[in-house]
């Protein structure tokens, strides 16, 4: 693990057509078609820059909008490691849970960090770093994390028809 | 403790008798709402599909009304890949292009029955609490589980409760009112929870409340809901259900609430949400006299006959401004057919509107009416993000029927009180 994570920062209120454009909605549903689109009314950089590891941090009310999965499917695909914010939409929620992206719902976290500070994510410990200041950060119920870390819900609905065949 | 519609209704549908807010329960819905996205939803799970089929034929209601008629190759594939797959499972709720949007046709063809739960993969879902539904947004790969399993899991919400009294004043309307809460209590302000209407809800008709209710999402709750009184039993009389089919449920008089809020809605008047949130909210007197470029009439949250009443009613005998293009887009065909036979869609047309087929169409920019870079719309529906419209470089301002039509005779935002 790296010691330094990347971090995108924005502000509240960041809607699914920021991270993913409405007018793509029906003509990309794969990562690869995802990919190129993600944040591309907000952040144009952000598609051609980010790299597996990096962490989004932002502020309340992350996803709101749409019921489109798109920005939870491509930023899984994208690699980010964590999305680190306020609060969260709960249709977006729900969404990242089931492509298996984690969500940290911690303002500490968000009123800690100042544009350059070093931040370490730990996922083993449950702790965020930002430059000398340690921040435990919630997990999710025990129902919600077997979705998870089955990889996602699909993975996880495989799993419980395949056993229910036998 | 009394307890809110969500504790008694997610108790009763879990089986799990006795709930609280935060507890996590397992739930069959009643039925699973999909559109144009219902292609790749099976996408996901073609092989599981091939092995264990879908849970339930008359699970999924699938509309296609996201890009209709099809704009392109890649949505007509996606509408033939929908097709073929209701075929060969036999489903029985398919309703093909051109029969309306989808939460409208939910609720004419009688899916939304007070006490049941029904889950769609587009965040209007929560319309059908209008009825007495539990109805919330979920993403697509939960639908896709959903159309194997038929079962989810559901948090328990808090609550917020909203008391109503009173009539609104001429020129004033529920879209006024459900932006004047927005804008009270933003955009997160209802983030996870279930929103219940009470009070004195004689001054809201149904297409009132399912505008009302269409827009719980907006001010990020799980789900609104109207009690089932007269007016909702009356219609549903209306669409030929009988009352002993369905399940009456309301919250209890001591039930918990997280926020409670009331409003007269005779004090309520126009406003308009400002770009590029739905939650900036302003008097219409702030924002009078902006100019506008194109006036979209009718999406899921303001396209039923009502609404095209209204417009009709104001534009009769008069011209759309030449500079601003008026979109007509009823909710459903059903609507369509009504406002056919009542003169409407004629008196619009001859004012200068441009008459589009039932479906989503230019609210999401997927297709038709899409802005130009510099330009502002003026809309009924019931989201202004920047690039919703299918340009970045746009702005979108949203308002009630009336002040639309108003506007659109001026070519300015106009208080639809001034000419009323």
């Amino acid at each position: 693990m790296s010691n330094q994570d990347k971090i995108w920062k924005y502000g509240d209120d960041i809607n699914t057509d920021m991270l993913f454009p409405g007018k793509y909605t029906y003509t990309c549903s794969t990562p690869d078609e995802i990919k190129p689109h993600l944040l591309e009314d907000l952040d144009p950089s952000f598609a051609t820059e980010v790299k597996s590891g990096d962490i989004i941090m932002a502020g309340k009310n992350f996803g709101c909008g749409s019921s489109r999965e798109q920005p939870a499917l491509g930023l899984r695909a994208v690699g980010i490691k964590a999305v680190i914010a306020r609060s969260y939409a709960r249709i977006f929620y729900r969404a990242a849970i089931n492509q298996g992206l984690l969500l940290i719902e911690c303002p500490e976290a968000v009123d800690a960090y100042i544009d350059g500070a070093e931040v370490n994510l730990d996922l083993t410990t449950g702790i965020i770093r930002i430059d000398d200041k340690e921040i435990e950060f919630p997990t999710l119920p025990a129902e919600i994390l077997e979705i998870r870390d089955n990889g996602g819900l699909l993975p996880y609905t495989r799993k419980k028809l395949e056993a229910s065949r036998k | 403790m009394g307890k809110t519609f969500a504790e008694k209704l997610l108790g009763k549908k879990s089986g799990s008798g006795s709930v609280v807010p935060g507890q996590i329960v397992t739930v069959r819905p009643d039925h699973l709402l999909m559109h144009d996205n219902a292609a790749a939803i099976i996408g996901k799970i073609e092989q599981e599909l091939e092995k264990f089929g879908v849970v339930d034929p008359e699970l999924p209601i699938i509309v296609l009304d996201h890009v209709v008629p099809a704009a392109n190759e890649k949505t007509a594939a996606n509408h033939k890949t929908v097709r073929e797959f209701v075929d060969r499972h036999r489903l029985v709720n398919f309703y093909d292009a051109g029969e309306g949007i989808c939460h409208q046709v939910v609720i004419e063809k009688g899916f939304a029955l007070p006490g049941s739960i029904i889950v769609g993969s587009d965040s209007h879902t929560c319309s059908y609490g209008a009825l007495g539904v539990f109805s919330t947004g979920i993403d697509r790969t939960e639908a896709a589980a959903l159309l194997l399993t038929g079962e989810t899991w559901l948090k328990v919400p808090q609550s917020i409760k909203i008391s109503v009294r009173g009539k609104f004043q001429r020129g004033v309307s529920a879209k006024d009112l459900i932006l004047t809460i927005i804008g009270d209590i933003k955009a997160d302000g209802a983030n996870y929870c279930s929103v219940e209407f009470h009070g004195d809800l004689q001054g809201l008709s149904i297409a009132d409340r399912i505008t009302i209710a269409n827009m719980g999402v907006e001010m990020g709750a799980k789900n609104a809901v109207f009690p089932v009184d007269r007016i909702a039993q009356g219609y549903l009389d209306s669409l030929q259900i009988a009352s002993g089919t369905y399940d009456i449920l309301w919250a209890d008089p001591d039930a918990s609430y997280m926020l409670e809020l009331e409003y007269d809605l005779g004090a309520i008047e126009p406003v308009v949400a400002l770009p590029h949130t739905v939650d900036n909210v302003s008097p219409i007197d702030k924002v009078a006299g902006i100019k506008i470029d194109q006036c979209l009439l009718g999406t899921c949250t303001n396209g039923r006959l009502v609404d095209i009443e209204k417009a009709a009613s104001l534009l009769k005998g008069r011209q759309v401004d030449r500079g601003v293009r008026l979109l007509v887009l009823p909710a459903s065909r059903s609507i369509l057919n009504e406002a056919l036979r009542l003169g409407y869609i004629e008196t619009l047309s001859r004012a200068g509107a441009i008459i589009l087929p039932p479906g989503c169409g230019p609210c999401l920019g997927a297709h038709m009416g899409v802005l130009a870079p510099g330009e502002k719309c003026l809309s009924t529906a019931n989201r202004n993000f920047k690039g919703r419209m299918g340009c970045k470089d746009a702005e979108i301002y949203l308002s009630s029927p009336e002040t639309l039509a108003v506007s659109a005779i001026y070519g300015v935002i106009t208080d639809p009180r001034k000419v009323m």
